[in-house]
């Protein structure tokens, strides 16, 4: 049960958050996920705005969101959909072109990242004026949901291999449940040039290259759809490439 | 400097002082145990970081947290959520 949180008084705090939901085949999660957004920032009393940013999705993901807009608003719900798959580094890029906020929330859509942690974000982040806040399942209560031995074993091995490599100030580097200042994640968005997981241990790595200040919050990653979609050698492989990568060239 | 560079400067350091130390490459004429105690150090210090890495890696896996609460009160959330979107006339 979360509290009721005493909402900001008018006028005194101008902070909009833009939340990011790049969608592919998110029919079933769309509404889901928007309902809870809808219900923790609602609760927060800050100011919000839902971008769904969605790659042409066959199942049909574009129409559920059209109706979300009608039930919620078109102030809520902001629909910026693109024709084809392109990946996460220009979907953020077309996101916040048409992001209002001067803060943005990037999260998953598929219900494996929780609002529920959207107001605790906020309070780290208003805490120490960071200009990165970052989910973590790896310190503090955060964890995961739905994880093999083998899974976790590939999860932590490949995290500690990061630490030692990069050494980079975060415990959870891949992870993709981030509040951003807007003007940081433009410039990191820039700079970077990875694909998948490493995107977004790229951003990391180099947001501590341009010494901007990170936070952690332990979250819950409930992963529901790891029984279909294993991780299997390919993706090992390109992690590994990027890793060196990274460790090449920063 | 990248972090290639960082590791290349700190173990070309570390092997060109064993080596020194190792092989008297600079006729310091250092004491015998200096050279006994130098010369297996690289192995050591692989091996010890060999197990350092295998103890930490399988703490973290032993003491990795299974949100059950988490999914549990997830599934809850997602009952409600589609209750409400039902009769706020959502269709599924």
């Amino acid at each position: 049960m979360s509290s009721r949180k005493p909402r900001p008084p008018s006028g005194r705090s101008a902070d909009k958050y833009s939340v990011l939901l790049p969608t592919y085949n998110e029919r079933e999660n769309l509404p889901l996920i928007v309902w809870l957004l809808v219900k923790y920032f609602g609760e927060s009393g800050y100011e919000y705005e839902i971008i769904v940013i969605d790659d042409g999705s066959p199942d049909g993901t574009l129409d559920v969101a059209q109706q979300l807009q009608n039930i919620y608003g078109e102030d809520k719900i902001l629909l910026r959909p693109r024709a084809k798959k392109l990946g996460l580094g220009t979907a953020y890029i077309h996101g916040i072109k048409h992001a209002t906020g001067n803060f943005i929330f990037i999260m998953d859509a598929d219900l494996s990242h929780h609002p529920k942690f959207i107001p605790e974000f906020i309070r780290l982040q208003k805490e120490g004026d960071l200009d990165l806040v970052s989910g973590t399942r790896y310190k503090g209560n955060g964890g995961v949901y739905g994880w093999d031995l083998r899974r976790k074993l590939i999860s932590r091995g490949a995290n500690f291999l990061t630490q030692v490599l990069l050494r980079p100030g975060a415990s959870d580097l891949t992870g993709s449940f981030r509040l951003y200042k807007k003007q940081v994640l433009e410039k990191l968005v820039e700079r970077c040039v990875s694909k998948g997981y490493v995107f977004q241990m790229e951003m990391i790595v180099r947001a501590r290259q341009l010494h901007y200040t990170i936070g952690e919050v332990p979250i819950s990653f409930v992963d529901r759809v790891y029984g279909e979609s294993k991780l299997g050698g390919n993706e090992i492989v390109s992690f590994a490439k990027g890793l060196l990568t990274l460790f090449a060239t920063t | 400097m990248t972090k290639l560079v960082e590791w290349l400067v700190g173990v070309t350091v570390i092997l060109v002082a064993w080596a020194v130390v190792s092989f008297d490459l600079l006729e310091l004429r250092l004491p015998d145990t200096y050279r006994e105690v130098a010369w297996p150090m690289p192995l050591y210090l692989l091996v010890s970081f060999g197990c350092y890495s295998l103890a930490t890696v399988g703490y973290r896996v032993a003491t990795f947290n299974d949100c059950d609460e988490a999914a549990r009160e997830l599934q809850e959330q997602i009952k409600e959520a589609k209750e409400d979107l039902r009769k706020k006339g959502l269709k599924m």
